[in-house]
């Protein structure tokens, strides 16, 4: 199983407030997903010209303070910090790239969980209900998010094995699913030069989107190859700077509901998650078809 | 409020808002053992899982908003109404009675039925009707891939478009479909539609209360009967 969710706000009150319905949504999809759970928010862009970052570490004791002035060091000026649970957040003077690539360098020991201009990734083990609470989820306003709860079948409960996957500078992915192709295909990509952390298959997905996207792919022609090159289960929702974007396979075993009203859009595994949502009953509601990409961006709603 | 409610319109009101799930079946349930209310209506099903499952009454049960995997299934005797959208598995192994949905269903609506019927008034997703065993599916609009996958009896009626691979593996269910059919699955064909089938198709629209559709203007699908016993020439099939 696994669970999925999404939301898109298309009014300032659901800006304001898209943390709080966020974990309403992920909490509904505790039953599908009690081994962990991870969200991606897009808030906040760091000013042009600099970047964020979201590092984890499994240290307790890690002390961000020094990282944030080793990274001033670095980069000159002085880098705010917010630290939420294991995670904390970077705002760098530097590009995302340079800066991820520093810290891979410097700090081996931490994991770049999101880079990007506007994207914060959060992820954990444990049930999805600690997770709203330990991260305060409730604190968070955006654009939009996504998020996923994990019952994992393909690889270990680990920190790094949680979802959303980082897929490229603010973009990632979560996947409800099983892949069966992703040994050959990880190697594949590694000889095109696509790193991965775990022996998770969603990783693996999100690093053949990586590369595609690399490679001069749309969003749009990235998702469409995935029918082509993986073979597997999958509802995928995948974030991107503008919105989101959601892909079923085209069996379409794994479930997936999509809800629209003025003030919001909303992607779920089941409808309990959009359920708890303002004004849901009133909702249009549909199923996505099968192998047909459906995505929402910020300028075209 | 339900009290009041039952008094008032001799309809049980429950909302599943306050009132846990497992309450509500247990309740349902144990009205069909000792006798009870015979309409029920159930408000705030948000999505819920198993919601009026496993039946065996002749009561009514009115079900106002959207609801979770497993609806009614294993119902027997009861007739359910949805006023909303089915998630997975609609009516699942039903056995008898009714299961109307003013909505959509999500995938494998019907699946396994063995008797009873189905409505889905809007459209049904993948696999509709798998398997079913004696089941009558009326979907007013369209279904998805791989419905009456494996279908071993019962009729399932399609008033408007059929997915891809309809009828897959087939054995000895009716499928009449009004619109276009996406393809054909291993074994199922198009096969002639006589005045019996017009019949046919004319009592199930009449006993699902549609009354806007031709019976005349269906096509009838079925097994082409070459996948029961093992042929080298359809290896490719199984």
């Amino acid at each position: 199983m696994c669970g999925i969710v999404g939301l898109f706000a298309k009014s300032s009150e659901i800006e304001e407030s898209l943390g709080r319905h966020l974990g309403a949504m992920l909490e509904q999809m505790s039953d599908r997903g009690p081994d962990s759970a991870g969200v991606a928010v897009y808030r906040d862009p760091a000013p042009s010209g600099s970047s964020k970052l979201t590092l984890f570490s499994a240290d307790p004791l890690q002390d961000w303070d020094a990282l944030a002035s080793e990274l001033g060091q670095a980069f000159g000026g002085s880098p705010a910090l917010e630290t939420r649970s294991s995670h904390a957040v970077f705002v760098v003077d530097a590009e995302a790239d340079e800066a991820e690539a520093w810290v891979r360098q410097a700090h081996p020991e931490l994991r770049v969980m999101s880079a990007g201009q506007t994207i914060e990734i959060y992820k954990e083990t444990g049930r999805p209900e600690e997770f709203v609470r330990r991260f305060a989820l409730d604190d968070f306003h955006g654009t939009h998010a996504l998020g996923h709860t994990r019952m994992a079948t393909e690889s270990r409960v680990t920190t790094e094995g949680s979802h959303p996957f980082s897929t490229g500078l603010d973009l990632c992915l979560v996947h409800n699913g099983s892949l069966s192709n992703h040994n050959r295909l990880r190697e594949k990509l590694r000889r095109e030069g696509v790193e991965f952390q775990t022996e998770n298959d969603t990783e693996v997905a999100a690093g053949y989107l990586a590369w595609r996207l690399r490679e001069g792919a749309s969003l749009e022609q990235a998702l469409v190859g995935c029918l082509d090159d993986l073979d597997g289960f999958y509802t995928f929702l995948v974030g991107t700077v503008d919105g989101f974007a959601v892909l079923r396979d085209p069996i379409a075993c794994k479930p997936a509901v999509l809800a629209e009203t003025d003030d919001w859009v909303a992607m779920g595994s089941e409808w309990r998650a959009i359920s708890v949502l303002p004004g849901a009953s009133e909702a249009r509601a549909w199923e996505p078809a099968p192998g047909v990409v459906y995505a929402w961006e910020r300028q075209k709603v | 409020m339900a009290t009041e409610a039952r008094e008032a319109t001799g309809v049980e009101v429950v909302d599943l808002a306050v009132t846990p799930l497992r309450d509500l079946n247990q309740r349902l349930h144990d009205a069909a053992r000792e006798g009870g209310p015979a309409h029920w209506r159930i408000v705030n099903p948000n999505g819920a899982h198993a919601v009026a499952a496993g039946l065996d009454a002749q009561i009514e049960v009115d079900v106002d908003g959207h609801v979770g995997y497993y609806c009614a299934g294993m119902n027997k005797l009861a007739t359910v109404r949805v006023h909303g959208n089915a998630s997975t598995g609609l009516a699942e192994n039903i056995m008898s009675g009714r299961v109307l949905v003013h909505g959509n269903a999500s995938q494998s609506a019907g699946a396994t039925g063995r008797g009873g019927l189905v409505v889905v008034y809007g459209d049904a997703s993948a696999r509709c009707g798998i398997s079913m065993k004696g089941v009558d599916i009326v979907v007013r609009g369209n279904v998805g891939h791989l419905s009456a996958f494996m279908a071993q009896t019962g009729r399932l009626l399609v008033c408007g478009h059929a997915g891809d691979a309809l009828g897959d593996s087939i054995y000895e269910a009716r499928l009449y479909v009004r619109g276009e059919v996406g393809s054909l699955g291993a074994d199922c064909v198009e096969k002639e539609f006589r005045e019996e089938h017009v019949d046919e198709v004319r009592t199930l629209l009449a006993d699902a209360g549609i009354d806007d559709v031709h019976p005349e203007d269906f096509r009838r699908y079925g097994s082409a009967r070459k996948l029961y016993n093992f042929s080298i020439d359809n290896a490719s099939a199984y």
